[in-house]
């Protein structure tokens, strides 16, 4: 590609209002207003390319795949590797065998939980966690404590929402075996430093697992450079179509697992007197995958590919400080549940004598989506003494004309709750 | 704008914003907690029976001005009714909050301040949950636990 036909490339790339219009999603009127979608940390809307790519593959080359010899077999073997190399190359794993598609990161996570936990927990061993997980990273390994009676250790989180890291090293000790930790809390917004964090716990001995759902909407993630051994991450929360997410690992460790469901696909032999197990990845792939989703999801990280990301995402820290800034100035009893230093995409706030779930209704009619609840991580909640917040989530194609909308919804909500 | 004044009538921020009957009931014969997980409402009902009549009922909880109203206007109404009573007021709520019946039953008196919730379908659990409740602890049982789920 030439040097003038890179830049232009690159010049409509980042531009908001472009990158906007490719996703039909955003172009639509709820509740007789213009649609402003703030609640990507639960799913993201997918672009065009995502939707054609899944559409042409259910026309013409729907097929099992590994099995057929004839063509449309064929083709969507080719396009299912595919999208798993393009995996591999989104995330910098070091080959394709360390990429296993799953349903999402929750049905990811139990993966190693069930897998590398039950062969590699005893009595007295911990797994360490933090307080700002979600549900999915809690209760896989609540469950594989109970079974193996090792114990689950919470990190403590500071008034901010930060990792308590001084916690963090007391906590890490040589009964901890596995370390599981989120890297962009969808509660907080808080960005954990995975890098440091991850270095200490290998160097500990500990296996290192990070859930990523939040992480790879908003920032590029080399899973080498973070030096996790496993990483976890869900299809429709970067713009893919949902049940369809990734388990990277570490081959050596993925190895040395046992499989985690049995079925078709994951094995080599069967036979009543015991079976053999297929080679990675498809040792975890048990059953027919979801192959239109993997082509999605393929589709979605070349779309991503093509995208400046340090651009956006300060665009993204743009408007989080804008929303920030508007909610705690003109809406009077606001409070904003997560300060971290590093934050991602997401705004999680109270606002005094009006319930979060009001609220979302509120801003619904208003053509406003937000997220109300506990976002599954009831433990957060607790921690800062709220039964649910409103959450407004960015992804790169919103602008401050959503944000403008949030406010307006909002102050309707005061007007009623005067 | 016209169906969120139907759902936030002024009966029901008044009720949220001053519950009746809210706290505990020290001697309650019965205790159900009720929870809607999908928003993380919370509320406890006591109820305390006099023969076949609900003698006294109070509640206590955190939740949306929905959830908050419909619980103080239960306890509001139920409270002298007697068991039949108030099942039969359970259905002609739930009804109501379901879009079963066209207008409100004229029997529901102040309760018809709860119809704008038809609109909404996701609020309908809101709305519900205290009456879940009240079912529940009508049906006997100490310590029960309902969930809108």
């Amino acid at each position: 590609m030439s040097t003038a036909a890179r830049s232009t490339r690159e010049a409509r790339r980042t531009d908001i209002e472009r990158l906007r219009a490719d996703f039909p999603a955003l172009h639509q009127m709820v509740n007789g207003k213009p649609l402003a979608y703030l609640d990507n940390a639960a799913s993201g809307q997918a672009p065009e390319r995502v939707i054609a790519a899944v559409a042409e593959h259910q026309r013409h080359n729907h097929a099992n795949v590994h099995r057929g010899v004839h063509e449309l077999s064929e083709r969507a073997t080719e396009a299912y590797e595919g999208a798993r190399r393009s995996v591999q190359r989104f995330v910098n794993a070091s080959g394709t065998d360390e990429i296993v598609f799953t349903r999402g990161t929750t049905e990811a996570i139990n993966l190693v939980a069930s897998s590398l936990g039950r062969t590699r927990l005893k009595p007295g061993d911990e797994v360490l966690i933090s307080e700002m997980e979600h549900h999915s990273n809690i209760v896989p390994w609540q469950l594989v404590c109970e079974a193996t009676g090792a114990r689950l250790v919470p990190v403590p989180i500071d008034d901010r929402g930060q990792l308590d890291l001084d916690a963090f090293d007391r906590l890490l000790t040589e009964r901890t075996k596995i370390v599981a930790l989120v890297h962009v809390s969808n509660a907080l917004g808080t960005v954990n430093p995975i890098a440091e964090l991850a270095a200490k716990a290998r160097a500990a001995g500990a296996a290192v697992l990070v859930d990523g759902a939040q992480a790879v909407p908003h920032m590029r993630v080399d899973v080498q450079a973070l030096g996790c051994d496993f990483y976890a991450f869900s299809g429709h929360k970067m713009f893919a179509p949902t049940g369809i997410g990734v388990l990277y690992g570490r081959r050596e460790l993925l190895d040395s697992m046992p499989p985690y469901q049995g079925g078709g696909e994951m094995i080599l032999t069967v036979g009543f007197g015991g079976s053999t197990w297929n080679a990675l990845p498809y040792k975890f792939e048990a059953g027919t995958p979801n192959v239109s989703g993997a082509i999605g999801l393929g589709a979605a990280i070349e779309y991503l590919e093509e995208i400046d990301f340090d651009a956006l995402a300060a665009h993204e820290r743009g408007l989080l400080e804008y929303a920030t800034g508007r909610l705690l100035e003109e809406i009077g009893g606001s409070r904003v549940i997560g300060s971290a230093e590093h934050k991602a995409s997401v705004l999680s706030f109270v606002i005094d004598g009006i319930h979060a779930h009001d609220l979302g209704t509120i801003v619904d009619r208003e053509g406003v989506a937000i997220r109300t609840g506990h976002h599954c991580a009831m433990p957060v909640m607790e921690r800062f003494g709220v039964p649910a917040t409103a959450r407004a989530s960015f992804a790169f194609y919103n602008n401050r004309d959503d944000v403008d909308r949030l406010l307006d919804g909002l102050k309707v909500a005061k007007e009623i709750f005067a | 704008m016209n169906e969120l004044k139907e759902l936030y009538r002024e009966v029901i921020l008044d009720h949220n914003r001053q519950p009746r009957n809210f706290g505990e009931l020290p001697d309650a014969d019965r205790v159900v907690e009720g929870v809607n997980p999908l928003c993380g409402d919370k509320m406890t009902l006591y109820l305390k029976l006099t023969g076949d009549r609900v003698e006294d009922v109070k509640f206590k909880g955190t939740g949306c001005a929905i959830s908050v109203a419909s619980s103080s206007l239960m306890t509001e109404r139920v409270k002298g009714s007697t068991i039949a009573e108030s099942r039969a007021l359970f259905a002609k709520v739930h009804e109501m909050l379901t879009g079963a019946s066209a207008e409100p039953a004229e029997e529901l008196e102040k309760l018809a301040a709860l119809a704008g919730v038809r609109e909404f379908p996701t609020r309908v659990k809101c709305a519900s949950l205290a009456w879940h409740a009240l079912s529940a602890a009508l049906d006997g049982g100490e310590q029960e636990r309902v969930s809108t789920e």
